[in-house]
């Protein structure tokens, strides 16, 4: 069996993945499953998905060659997947207009969704707004704080932004509260999850409607490059731009598939949010995957710079990628992500999200290891002006 | 011995309904659980359900979820809630105790020792919120081979042909969520409940309990011909959250609620 059929009709990688939620929402996802079974074969939902990407959105996004930074690194060519030049400033859209033509196809009215570093809170806001539905945005209350740009943007999109005080205050808090209010408003609303994670077919759906990355990808690097990009990089908070980026390639088994895991203070230091390189298997959010947790199952609070990588599991896809070598996994850690994201700045002009600085961080060590002739190909997955304050106030600046 | 069995059977024969109390374990302190414990039995609970902390309780309202968090203060385990059972079963061994959690707590354990354990410690019943038939074929196997009961949850949700697949995987008694909602919810809706629940008795020959929404006699009162048991829960984590004379106040809603249904 290709690794690509999966998952199975029980929504599992292996042994991950799955549906582990409280009965109520069993007959909802069976719902959801059943109608993403449906439309993802329907030509006209199909053509409505693919004239929003491109109207709305703004795809295809470019393949851009990195050249002063290839040259400074000196090694393999990079080019950069231009995600933040997306509409909203990231990958986030592209699974948002996807799952609100779902979310209208099953005739609800009301949209919810979680978020960490407000990017996918952006992202499902403004689809939102654009066909007409009420919004309610969960939130933890320490990435309100280190994202308030985003915030403003989520309201003025006519959302609301629901505070999280409960447990560590950042995105799998935030994923709770959107939970317990989706098993309350069943009936009429529909989840926007962000990243490939929670209960089947969420990681599945979120997925398909990041693919179109790694799909102009292809053709991209048939016209730019002359032939498949050697190795992949892209950052892995839940893990939907990278699998975005991913997919389409795992069955071209010579590129090699890298995702870079937030380092936080360093793994030694356990401040960090990297359970694919530091974390065992368990269940948590409707899916069974790698979690950071301690002896006893409980979670462990996280820590990254980046609000979007700042999340203790991984999405199951990734998990399984990892333990069938498909993939490979490492980290970078704040002070390495803080680095790039400045050196892409100056040299590229492209200011990076911190999220992708991981990523990019990894690119500057990987690069000046491999060959002239090789490529390498690191998903933009979003844009840095939402980490404005954050850098500031690491620098000791007030704006 | 099957005391969940031998409970509801004795209560069906005297034409009564179990009460049966929900409480974190370790929240505020496993001393205080115990206590808490034997004054619910003393006024009138027929079966206990320990919630085992967890720090991500999905399915919980602000209410249970605060009783977590009072819990993992203490770094209450999965052991120290074994413990607490032995403890107990020094005093009753009557009562019919269920825990109540959800599934990374028990696995982090492991499946098969925690039914071990839980069997020897004097466990009867075990309802992982999380975890639904499809993803419970360990647990089923396991609890089965240690005689520990599988509850399982039905909610409003939960069509007819779902809910037969579930009733043939469980055992002890089935748990009725009367509300869309988390653990706390207020509005329950008798009506909606009593046609459900017929539906359901149609389906099994287990007992029904229900739980989600009763906090007072009024609400008990409003279930109690439906079913053959009612859940309270979050109404008593609240009253330990206040703090105070908690044992007086448990003891006096305890009775309250046991005097609407017998
Ligand atoms: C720009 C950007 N990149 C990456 C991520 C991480 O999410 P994922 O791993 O699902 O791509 C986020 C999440 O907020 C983000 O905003």
């Amino acid at each position: 069996m290709s690794e690509k059929t999966l998952p199975d009709n029980k929504g599992r990688f292996g042994v991950y993945g799955g549906r582990y939620v409280a009965e109520t929402l069993v007959p909802a996802l069976d719902a959801l499953y059943e109608q993403y079974k449906i439309i993802k074969k329907d030509k006209k939902f199909l053509s409505e998905f693919h004239k929003d990407l491109k109207d709305y959105v703004g795809r295809p996004s470019p393949l851009y060659f990195a050249k002063r930074w290839t040259e400074i690194l000196g090694g393999a060519q990079v080019y950069l997947k231009r995600e933040d030049l997306n509409h909203t400033g990231a990958h986030k859209i592209n699974n948002t207009v996807g799952q609100i033509l779902l979310a209208k196809h099953m005739g609800k009215k009301r949209i919810i969704a979680e978020t960490g570093a407000g990017q996918h809170g952006v992202a499902s806001a403004t689809v939102a707004a654009r066909h007409g539905l009420d919004c309610v945005v969960y939130m933890g209350e320490e990435d309100i704080k280190r994202q308030s740009l985003n915030v403003f943007r989520m309201k003025l999109l006519g959302a609301e932004v629901v505070g999280v005080n409960s447990g560590t205050r950042t995105l799998k808090d935030a994923m709770n509260e959107a939970m317990r209010d989706w098993v309350t408003n069943v009936d009429d609303t529909y989840y926007i999850i962000g990243s490939v994670a929670g209960p089947h077919p969420y990681p599945e759906i979120v997925r398909d409607f990041n693919a179109v990355v790694g799909e102009e990808v292809i053709e991209q690097s048939i016209n730019q490059i002359g032939k498949n990009p050697d190795v992949l990089v892209a950052c892995v908070g839940g893990g939907s731009n990278a699998l975005g980026l991913f997919y389409p390639f795992i069955n071209s088994k010579e590129v090699k598939l890298i995702g870079v895991e937030a380092g936080g203070l360093g793994l030694s230091t356990g401040k960090h949010a990297a359970p694919l390189n530091d974390g065992k298997e368990g269940v948590l959010h409707g899916m069974r995957t790698y979690l950071m947790q301690d002896d006893a199952g409980q979670i462990l609070e996280t820590h990254s710079v980046s609000a979007g990588l700042d999340y203790p599991g991984v999405g199951p896809e990734h998990a399984w990628l990892k333990d069938t070598g498909r993939a490979e996994y490492v980290v970078a850690d704040d002070d390495e992500a803080l680095e790039a994201f400045k050196e892409v700045t100056k040299v590229e002009g492209i200011m990076p999200a911190l999220e992708t600085a991981h990523a990019l961080s990894f690119v500057r060590k990987l690069a000046p290891t491999m060959e002239n002739k090789q490529s390498i190909v690191v998903n933009i997955s979003g844009r840095g002006d939402k980490d404005i304050n954050t850098v500031a106030s690491i620098e000791g600046i007030e704006l | 011995m099957n005391r969940i069995k031998t409970t509801f059977d004795a209560l069906s024969s005297n034409d009564s309904k179990a009460l049966i109390t929900y409480i974190v374990a370790g929240d505020p302190d496993l001393e205080t659980t115990l206590n808490i414990m034997n004054c619910m039995v003393e006024e009138g609970a027929d079966i206990i359900e320990i919630g085992i902390p967890f720090s991500d309780p999905m399915a919980e309202g602000v209410s249970i979820q605060k009783g977590h968090e009072r819990s993992l203060l203490n770094n209450t385990s999965i052991n120290d809630a074994l413990n607490l059972v032995s403890k107990f079963r020094k005093s009753n061994k009557t009562t019919p105790i269920v825990f109540m959690g959800y599934m990374n707590t028990f696995e982090s354990m492991g499946v098969k020792e925690f039914c071990k354990a839980a069997a020897s410690q004097g466990l009867d019943g075990l309802l992982i919120v999380d975890m639904p038939p499809e993803e419970s074929t360990e647990f089923s196997t396991e609890a089965k081979n240690n005689g520990i009961d599988v509850i399982r949850l039905i909610a409003p949700t939960t069509n007819i042909s779902r809910v037969k697949e579930i009733c043939d995987v469980s055992s002890g008694y089935i748990y009725y969520i009367s509300v869309k909602g988390i653990t706390g919810s207020n509005d329950l809706d008798s009506e909606d409940v009593k046609q459900k629940v017929k539906l359901l008795g149609g389906e099994t020959d287990l007992p029904i309990a229900i739980g989600f929404g009763i906090k007072d006699s009024d609400s008990a009162l409003s279930v109690k011909d439906l079913a053959d048991g009612i859940v309270a829960g979050s109404v008593f984590v609240d009253l330990i959250g206040e703090g105070g004379d908690t044992i007086t106040k448990i003891a006096k809603k305890t009775k309250e609620l046991s005097a609407a249904i017998k």
